[in-house]
């Protein structure tokens, strides 16, 4: 691949759903075909691009670690160093490629989920896409909170209005409970910025600037950490600001709770891995041993919450709470291990909860419920559904073979270090995980058929897992799949670019803890 | 020739009427739209006058954008009175887009009402060539005239719907407070006049109501108590245009009862006006005065922060929403002025982004006004949060205004609200003012609240069964196109600054 051809790539996998959008905006002049088509297109082109990226990846030249840079000054570059810069190191490489698949996925579901006023839902779902894209192409700290927020605010709108039940109060209290923590993270991102003297808020000058500057002052770093944390943090539902995410994911139409949970959450956690550690590891080392704690509730007592649902989709909302734990787990322990395993985490953990979601829909439509108290024998009348969900139940609890595993196994790997407490608690996690996720797959398909979902089935009657269901989930399982038995596809890049950032940020929490 | 023919021989020589050519001009229109009334037969009456208004601000701001460069940039012209900067003719632009977008606003409402266009019309063209001369004052009489001719202007078109109660009560309320708050900022004057003219003090000058001879005064005696009184008074006249907290008590009960267009203009021009003078006011004259104007503006700024936010939260009624929100935006700019001149870490562009934020609320405001003019039924004073249930649906163009125009206001991003609060943000974080940075971040939280209510009357909730009837609503050509150049404009200034950014980022 030449250089010249992919920035342009990387451009267009950020700005071909945002066009998608712009052209259903006129969506009432159109026929609804060609709407879906635009749609289509605009989920297909993030995937495709991103899969050449990553392909190339390895191969591109690469500017201070970066690969496929691009900038476009848009009016506020000279004084206040704002431009849209675009580029992809080893941790966003990962995440950016996983969007494009999540958001595939979703596009995919939303497509042919029936919806009322499809093109509007589609368009907000395009603009969402193309802001979880930009999320992770950004360089400059700037457009990288700016496109969190592009993603951010049509998921209010589309749980406002197509949500289920509930949904103007879970839109209302994800709104008011993100923006706080959007505003927190802002005002740290800020703080780093006016006080680094970087030129500008592109990432690179700005480590660049406290690189030649020795790091902040310790009080600056331990005040500006803790913002980025518990700003981060309620975007991630880290525990105890968490309780917007399974309300919210419940009430949530499926495309959006694939791409919320999937995709957006990690925002906060690549955040801090990507920004708040390798320029603030003073800070980081400070709030570390807060930080394991809160996260352990997350796995621990989420986990317990979420062995207690009787909701389907609550469930697999809870269990996606739970687990971001293991993320926070992996960034706490600063080091290079932990960071790499919460990347490679990420990744698994947004493609199996995204499966989660969209099969959990499946089941929906065929027994009329998400209560898993009336739910029993599916398995009869839909095999291969069942055959996906186990294969995403196992995914999600960790097992080896699939993605998550070997993003577990590395968390667990860097905890041992740092506190054998505190792994065997992460540890519990997991039989937590395999418990309720067991136990739902074998409520749901397996015993006998209850009466109430004959009469549905009688009523209701639908095939098997239908072909443009299974598209998405095969996507989906497939990239689990490969990632699980070919782990190096993301940890070479990831190792190579922690291996330029992290090294710093282990001398300075050895030097901070002696 | 005597010293007095001398003197009116200095003033005469820096008589330059050109620099002056757009107001002169508005002031010129607006006699020609009394004489059509004579002229013209009654119906051609109401379609002309608005369209003459419109030509005249348009020419007039093509003219300000020719002379852009002015000859006289940055000198005092007509004996001292006028001083014409960079800042002024942006508030120039300004004021002219913003009487622009009121008339788009009033051609909606007045029609509604069958009320008169020709006063409404005139009143306000005075008023806009007023407010021009009020942002170029360098002197303290031109200032009191100009701002009692925007004043008054005010209290005829509050009160412009003679028929509805609302309306002559909010006049009445303007005209009370509106009298006490010009009171106060003569009072002030006063104080200083007297101080600066004290001939038993070093520097004292005779003519003490010039902004550069006080300033230069005031650095001599920057700890004088009488000054500090003065200066204080002055503001506190200003805050009472500007609706800052404590003295915002007539905003809700004005805006609500006021016609709509005036609710904008009031909104959108008189508290531009007040932000115009105030940093005129702090960065020229009081500058010496730092340690009062820092401390007090910041006081008003963080109460109005808290106090408009709050007060909206309960609010139903989307012209007091406004207003209330309005309080809070006056907080946020309040925030600005204050980075730009802390003691000793002044932001040197502050101002810029203080203009700038004043752009993003033109835009996002005008374009909540003008949804609320379209939704608007019998009652102007009665626009309940009822009103919107189901408004995307009924006309997905006003849903989609509404959104970009609200959200813009609420600062979400990308809109351009965000980059006014942004640059706001930075500016307090450079200027040091954690305290002020801490509440405006929490007050930001918590405008989403009834913003996002708006939003979701407009989105989420169905028409409720009893208005089933309501029709969907239809718009004209220029409105869908003003409405939708509104939204983009929310949505661009957010995205790409262009020349607007590059002018606050080189200060």
């Amino acid at each position: 691949m030449n250089d010249v051809s992919s920035p342009l790539l990387l451009q267009l996998a950020v700005a071909a759903p945002l066009a998608g959008a712009l052209v259903l905006a006129f969506g009432n002049l159109l026929p609804k075909r060609l709407c879906k088509l635009v749609a289509f297109v605009g989920f297909l082109v993030p995937l495709l691009a991103a899969l050449t990226l990553w392909y190339g990846y390895s191969a591109a030249p690469k500017t201070d670690g970066y690969a496929f840079l691009s900038a476009t000054d848009l009016g506020l570059a000279r004084g206040f160093g704002i431009a849209l810069k675009l580029g992809l190191n080893g941790i966003s490489l990962p995440l950016f490629v996983m969007a494009a698949i999540v958001g595939f996925a979703a596009g995919l579901a939303a497509l042919n989920s029936g919806a009322e006023r499809l093109k509007l839902y589609l368009l907000l779902l395009l603009v969402m896409h193309g802001g979880l894209m930009g999320v992770f192409a950004s360089v400059d700290v700037f457009f990288f909170y700016l496109f969190h927020e592009f993603a951010l605010i049509p998921t209010f709108l589309m749980v406002g209005v197509w949500g289920g039940r509930d949904r103007t109060y879970a839109a209302m209290k994800m709104t008011i409970y993100l923006t706080l923590g959007a505003m927190l993270s802002l005002a740290g991102l800020i703080a780093l910025y006016v006080k680094s003297d970087a030129a500008s808020f592109d990432l690179i000058n700005l480590r660049a600037a406290i690189a030649h500057s020795g790091g902040l002052l310790p009080f600056y770093q331990h005040n500006f950490f803790a913002l980025l944390l518990f700003g981060f943090g309620i975007l991630v539902s880290l525990w105890p600001f968490h309780t917007w995410a399974p309300l919210g994911y419940s009430a949530a139409p499926t495309s959006v709770s694939m791409l919320h949970a999937g995709v957006l959450k990690k925002f906060g956690l690549y955040g801090l891995v990507q920004i708040a550690l390798p320029l603030l590891p003073l800070g980081a080392h400070d709030w570390s041993s807060w930080l394991v704690w809160l996260a352990l509730a997350n796995v621990v007592i989420i986990g317990f919450v979420a062995m207690a649902q009787r909701d389907l989709k609550l469930m697999i909302s809870y269990g996606s709470v739970m687990h971001v734990g293991y993320g926070f787990l992996g960034v706490a322990t600063l080091t290079t291990l932990g960071a790499g395993g919460a990347v490679f985490f990420m990744v698994a953990h947004g493609l199996s909860v995204a499966l989660l979601f969209l099969l959990g829909h499946e089941v929906l439509l065929r027994v009329g419920t998400y209560d898993m108290n009336q739910m029993g024998g599916l398995v009869k009348r839909a095999p291969v559904l069942a055959a996906f969900f186990s294969a995403a139940m196992l995914a999600s609890i960790g097992l080896p073979g699939f993605a998550g595993f070997w993003g577990e196994l590395t968390i667990f790997l860097s905890l041992w270090s740092i506190s054998k407490l505190v792994t065997a608690l992460a540890l519990l996690g997991v039989i937590i995980s395999a418990v309720y996720g067991l136990r739902a797959v074998a409520k749901v398909f397996f015993g006998e058929e209850t009466e109430n979902h004959a009469k549905y089935a009688v009523a209701n009657p639908t095939a098997d897992l239908s072909w443009s269901a299974r598209l998405p989930a095969l996507a989906l399982l497939a990239a689990l799949f490969f990632l699980g038995f070919w782990p190096k596809a993301i940890t070479a890049p990831l190792n190579e670019t922690l291996g330029q950032i992290y090294p710093a940020v282990e001398a300075a929490a050895k030097v901070a803890a002696q | 020739m005597t010293p007095v023919q001398q003197t009116l021989h200095a003033l005469a020589s820096t008589n330059h009427w050109s620099a002056l050519a757009p107001e002169i001009g508005l002031g010129v229109v607006a006699l020609v739209l009394l004489l059509l009334e004579l002229v013209l037969p009654k119906r051609a009456v109401a379609v002309a006058v608005p369209r003459v208004a419109i030509l005249g601000l348009v020419a007039m701001l093509g003219w300000v954008a020719r002379d852009w460069q002015s000859a006289w940039l940055g000198q005092e012209i007509f004996g001292g009175m006028i001083r014409q900067t960079i800042d002024s003719q942006i508030m120039r632009v300004f004021f002219l887009l913003a009487s622009l977008l009121v008339v788009f606003v009033a051609s909606v409402v007045l029609p509604k009402h069958k009320m008169p266009r020709v006063e409404f019309h005139h009143v306000l063209l005075v008023c806009t060539g007023a407010l021009m001369l009020l942002a170029q004052s360098n002197h303290f009489v031109l200032l009191f005239v100009a701002l009692e001719t925007v004043t008054v202007s005010l209290y005829v078109l509050v009160a412009y719907f003679r028929e509805s109660p609302l309306s002559l009560e909010a006049g009445l309320k303007y005209l009370v407070t509106g009298s006490l708050s010009s009171a106060l900022l003569l009072f002030g004057i006063v104080l200083l006049y007297g101080i600066a003219g004290n001939p038993l003090l070093v520097g004292h000058t005779a003519n003490s109501m010039n902004f550069a001879e006080l300033g230069a005064f005031l650095r001599l005696h920057p700890e004088e108590p009488l000054a500090l009184v003065g200066a204080a008074l002055v503001l506190s006249g200003i805050a009472f245009k500007i609706g800052a907290v404590p003295f915002q008590i007539w905003v809700p009960d004005v805006y609500q009862g006021a016609p709509t267009p005036v609710t904008a203009f009031l909104a959108v021009s008189s508290k531009a006006a007040g932000f115009a003078l105030m940093l005129i006011l702090v960065r020229g004259p009081f500058q010496p005065l730092a340690q009062l104007t820092v401390p007090l503006l910041s006081i008003f700024a963080a109460l109005s922060l808290l106090f408009g936010n709050l007060a909206a939260l309960g609010q139903r009624n989307v012209k007091r929403l406004m207003g209330l929100s309005g309080v809070s935006h006056a907080g946020f700019l309040l925030v600005g002025v204050v980075a730009s001149i802390a003691t000793s870490d002044a932001v040197s562009w502050a101002p810029a982004a203080v203009y700038f934020y004043l752009f993003t609320y033109l835009v996002g405001a005008m374009a909540a006004f003008g949804v609320m003019a379209h939704v608007s039924i019998d009652d102007d004073a009665d626009q309940d949060l009822r009103h919107y249930a189901g408004l995307a649906r009924r006309s997905p163009l006003l849903g989609a205004t509404l959104a970009c125009g609200v959200g813009s206001l609420a600062g979400i991003p990308p809109l351009a609200g965000f980059i006014g609060k942004l640059l706001i943000f930075v500016a307090a974080f450079q200027a040091h003012q954690w305290t002020l940075l801490a509440i405006a971040i929490v007050a930001v939280v918590i405008s989403i609240y009834y913003y996002f209510g708006w939003i979701r009357a407009a989105f989420y909730e169905e028409v409720p069964a009893a208005e089933r009837n309501v029709a969907p609503l239809h718009l004209g050509v220029a409105a869908s196109f003003t409405l939708i150049a509104l939204a983009l404009a929310s949505v661009l200034l957010g995205l790409y600054q262009g020349p607007l950014g590059q002018w606050i980022a080189g200060r």
